[in-house]
This record gives C-alpha cells, structure tokens and sequence, in this order.
C-alpha cells in the first residue's frame, strides 16, 4: 500500500539528518578544543575534550572515574534508582490526581489553588523540610526528585482531560455510556497524549532536581560525583560526570516516549 | 449498503418525536440570547426529516435537545409519548436516539471495529468478544468489512462517516440525530454519501433528524424538509417531498426536484441573508 510506503519512508532517518548532527556535534567539540587550546579567556582552567575522552576511557583513570570504574557505576546506579523511584511514584499519583482534577469540578475548585500556590516553589527550597521531614537522605532526595515531576504531571494530565473533544464525550454517553465507561474509554485514552508529554517533562525535572539535591546533601550519585570533583579540582571528572547525566537523561525520556509511542499506536498512523 | 437487523426488532415502529413549543435560551435573566424559540412540529415513525436553516441559526441547538446533551428551557420533547426533555426534567443522552456528528466524533484510540462494537459493550447488551464480532459482520454487510482494523485517522473522511452511521446502527436505535454529517466532504464524497444513507435509510426505516444548510441535500433525502429561520430557529415553512423512494441523484435534475427548489428556495435564501446583515455567518 501507498501509505505504508510513507510511513516507512518517515520512520527512516535521513542521510541528510546523520550528516547535520554529526557536523553539530563536531562543531561543537571543534569549538570547546579551539577554546581551551588558545586559552580564550578562562577556558584554560577546563579540560580540551580528547583529554575528557582520554580520561574516560582509561583503565587507570587519573582521578579514578572512568568506564572501567566500579564506583562510576555505582554513582550512575545510586542516581538512577532515586529518579526511577521519584518518577514511578510522580507517575503513580499525579495521573490519577489529574484525571479526577480534570473530570471533577469540586475536586478541582477544591485543589487547584493550593496546587497552583505550592508549585512555583522551586525544589530547592524544599531541601530543609524535606531533611526534617523525611528521617534519611535518600527518602530526602526522592522527594525532592518526585515533586518537581509530580506537579508536571499532574498539569499535563489534568489539561490532558480538559482539552478532550466534547463531541467524543457526547458520542460515547449517547451510544449508552455510564460515567464510568467514559471515564476508562474516553478520558483515559484522550487524555494520553498530554499525559505522556507531562511525564517527559516530568522525567527532565526529576534528574534536574536530583542532581540539585545530591549536591547538597548527597553521599553519592552524578550530583554528588560532580561536586566532589569540584572540592578536588579533577575537571576531567565533573565533564564526565556532566556528560553521563546527559546520556542517562536523554535514554530516560527516551524510554518513556517509547514507551508512550506504544501505548499510542493509534496516533503513529 | 444493506443493513440486516434482527427482524423483531425492526418490526417494532418506534421513534415517533414530538416537539411542542421548544423553546431554549442561553444565559437566561442575563444575556437572554434565544436559540430555539417555539419548535412545534410532529415527526413520524420512520419519517426523514430534514431541518434547512443558515449555520447559526439554532439548528444544532434543537438538535441537542432532543439528544438529551443540553437541557431546554421551555416546552416539552417527547419520544414515542415520553417525555424525554423538558425544562426541569434532567437531560439524558441514551442509545435509542444516537447522534452523527458534523465532525465525526469516532474515537481515534478504538478501531473501526471496536468503535462500532462500542455501544453494545457498554450498555451490557453483548459480551466483548460478542460484540466484536457482530460488528465486524455488520461491517462486511455494509461493505466494510476492510477497515474493520484500522484506525479511524486511515480512513477518508466519507469512510469514517459510514462507519460512524453503522455504530450508532448497531444499537437499533428509535431515531438517528444527524448533525450536518456531510459538511466536511468534498461534493463528489458528499453525492456518494447521499447513496448510502439513502439505502440505510431504505433498509432500515428509522426515524432521521437531520440538520444541514444545503437545500439541494435535503430535498434530496428527505420527507419532508422544514425551513427555519435564523436565530432565534422558528419553524419558518414546511415542505412535503413527495419524490418517490428509491430516490436517487439524478433526481436533483428532475423537474419536479426543480419544482420543489424554486418552492422554498426564497425561504431558505431570505434567512441566509438576514443571518449574513447579523454577521452570524460563520457562528455555528
């Protein structure tokens, strides 16, 4: 069939495409190696990139973080089980806070306003209370982490309702629907597409909040690698470090517009 | 297109709508903007009628009223006797009056079968898989059967209309509400569209309200055709066609299509005008 031609043709990466991104990321180390090499200004107090690479991918690391670190894992390991953890509960509480927010009138002339008012605080500002409220630093963390993800989810969701067709409403209580039904064959499904942009954006937040977090009051982790090689001065090690939070976080919400392009077959055609 | 429904089902003539001094108003004590103001008009047990009027005018209003999705503010609608919208009386929408919407309202996130399967899912009529497969027979009756997989936004818009009509078929309702279901099409999707909801109707024989602003389609379709004025919607005039069934589009050439035309065409265009002074054109 014609379309199916099409569509192989769009889900394809275009030379074009390859080129354009590898000549940017080119540029940019192009730029980075440039800048350090001349010493513009006071880049000369930062690594050129091939000594970063070099660094990396030592076996015998200088400064003793590299792909053949154990502890480099378990940095990468202590961050990503905090942000799995923050993110599933965000995702397990604010999708249902935000359908019933976006469904129910009373519920949301009952919540909103708070959720409006208590949203605009930046997670960082939640690092006293939430040392004194919570007994350890990891459950310290992952609130941090959950919070920031948990509001965008719930506003994605709740606008994710609100935005449904009035018509498939109509049609799905005309064709004999009880609220109930409604609710799991219209809201849910409808609403999908915002959900899953507030739960990428929620993912961005969270790894944006843990690392703030593990900075402070952090023992380990990405946010606590990168300080600490601050305290020592190893700049190989706070780029590596800073390189690593931009994979994990790039497969992270990839992972999650997989996941929701899965859920959304309907919309891929 | 022919539709086999259960025959003792079909042998029941139901559908009958009455409406009596309808009347609706928005923001009542306040803005006081009447929509639909004294519809009095009898529709019969398998009657196709046909309401012509600018967009704008408070078509789509009475329409919804009699659906149940919006409450009326004065009169009385009754459906086989019963009284089913009144102004303190609560709206309800139900299956035995199923609308086709100007946009088409099928659920994107369903395929053509589950979407057509939905009704009877949901008014515990049929078992899931029951009601699966009574819809994708009724799809290849009808001559879907293809699509019956597919999701709605593969379709063509005239497509995804047809199988709109067979989901609101499949409940055999008393009356089928059809808001300008042909508005998007383009003219060539739109002639084959009048084909096939004539051989449903034809099929079937259920009571059809429908709302367009395209004279031509209505004295196409219809029994009779009701020319409203523009808002507040009146009854303004009411045209018996008496073009006889299988009615098919070479009749629009016909002298007495012609005839039937010229008879109204003055009515229809007198309220096109007043509603294109009140720059209500493009309301709908």
């Amino acid at each position: 069939m014609v379309d199916a031609t099409l569509r192989r043709a769009r889900g394809r990466i275009a030379w074009s495409q390859l080129v354009l991104g590898a000549a940017g990321f080119a540029a940019f180390v192009a730029a980075w190696w440039l800048l350090v090499h001349f010493a513009v200004w006071r880049f000369s107090k930062l690594p050129d990139p091939f000594s970063v690479l070099r660094e990396w991918t030592s076996r015998k690391p200088e400064y003793g973080i590299s792909l053949f670190a154990p502890t480099y894992y378990q940095d990468i390991w202590a961050s990503t089980v905090r942000v799995t953890i923050a993110f599933l509960l965000a995702t397990a509480l604010g999708v249902p806070l935000g359908i019933l927010l976006g469904w129910n009138r009373i519920a949301r002339e009952f919540l909103f306003p708070l959720i409006e008012l208590i949203r605009p605080i930046p997670p960082l500002a939640w690092v006293p209370l939430a040392i004194l409220m919570l007994s350890g630093q990891q459950e310290a963390m992952i609130f941090l982490t959950w919070i920031a993800a948990f509001f965008a989810t719930v506003l994605n969701t709740m606008l994710g309702v609100t935005s449904i067709d009035e018509s498939y409403l109509r049609a799905a209580y005309c064709l004999g629907s009880r609220r109930w039904d409604v609710l799991w064959n219209v809201v849910v499904p409808g609403s999908l597409p915002f959900i899953f942009t507030g739960l990428q954006i929620g993912m961005g937040v969270a790894w944006f909040s843990l690392v703030a977090g593990e900075m402070i009051a952090g023992e380990a982790g990405l946010g606590y690698l990168i300080l600490n090689s601050y305290m020592e001065l190893q700049t190989t090690t706070i780029v590596i470090g800073m390189v690593t939070l931009g994979l994990v976080g790039f497969l992270s919400s990839a992972l999650v517009r997989w996941t929701g392009r899965r859920l959304m077959t309907w919309q891929s055609h | 297109m022919a539709v086999a429904l259960k025959p003792d089902r079909v042998a029941q003539r139901a559908g009958a709508i009455s409406l009596r001094a309808v009347r609706k108003v928005y923001d009542p004590g306040r803005l006081d903007v009447v929509a639909v103001d004294g519809w009095t008009l009898d529709v019969a047990s398998g009657e196709f009628l046909a309401v012509v009027g600018p967009s704008g005018c408070g078509k789509t209003t009475l329409l919804n009223g009699i659906a149940g999705f919006d409450p009326i503010t004065g009169g009385e609608i009754l459906l086989d006797g019963e009284t089913i919208a009144s102004p303190g009386g609560s709206a309800r929408p139900s299956a035995d009056r199923v609308v086709v919407f100007q946009n088409g309202a099928l659920f994107p996130w369903k395929t053509v079968v589950e979407n057509v399967a939905y009704g009877p899912i949901v008014q515990r009529r049929l078992s899931r898989p029951l009601a699966l497969d009574e819809a994708r027979s009724l799809l290849q009756r009808v001559g879907l059967g293809e699509v019956a997989d597919a999701y709605p936004s593969r379709l063509s818009s005239g497509v995804q209309r047809r199988v709109e009509m067979v989901r609101a078929l499949i409940n055999d309702p008393k009356v089928l509400l059809l808001d300008e279901p042909f508005r998007a099409l383009d003219a060539i999707a739109k002639s084959v569209m009048h084909e096939e909801l004539l051989k449903l109707y034809d099929a079937t024989k259920k009571t059809i309200f429908f709302i367009t602003h395209d004279l031509d389609e209505a004295i196409l379709l219809a029994d009779r055709v009701v020319v409203s004025t523009t808002r507040p919607a009146r009854v303004k005039h009411i045209l018996a066609i008496d073009l006889p069934r299988p009615r098919s589009y070479r009749m629009m050439a016909s002298a007495a299509f012609l005839d039937l035309k010229r008879s109204v065409a003055d009515a229809v265009h007198e309220e096109a005008e007043k509603a294109f002074r009140r720059g209500e054109r493009e309301l709908a």
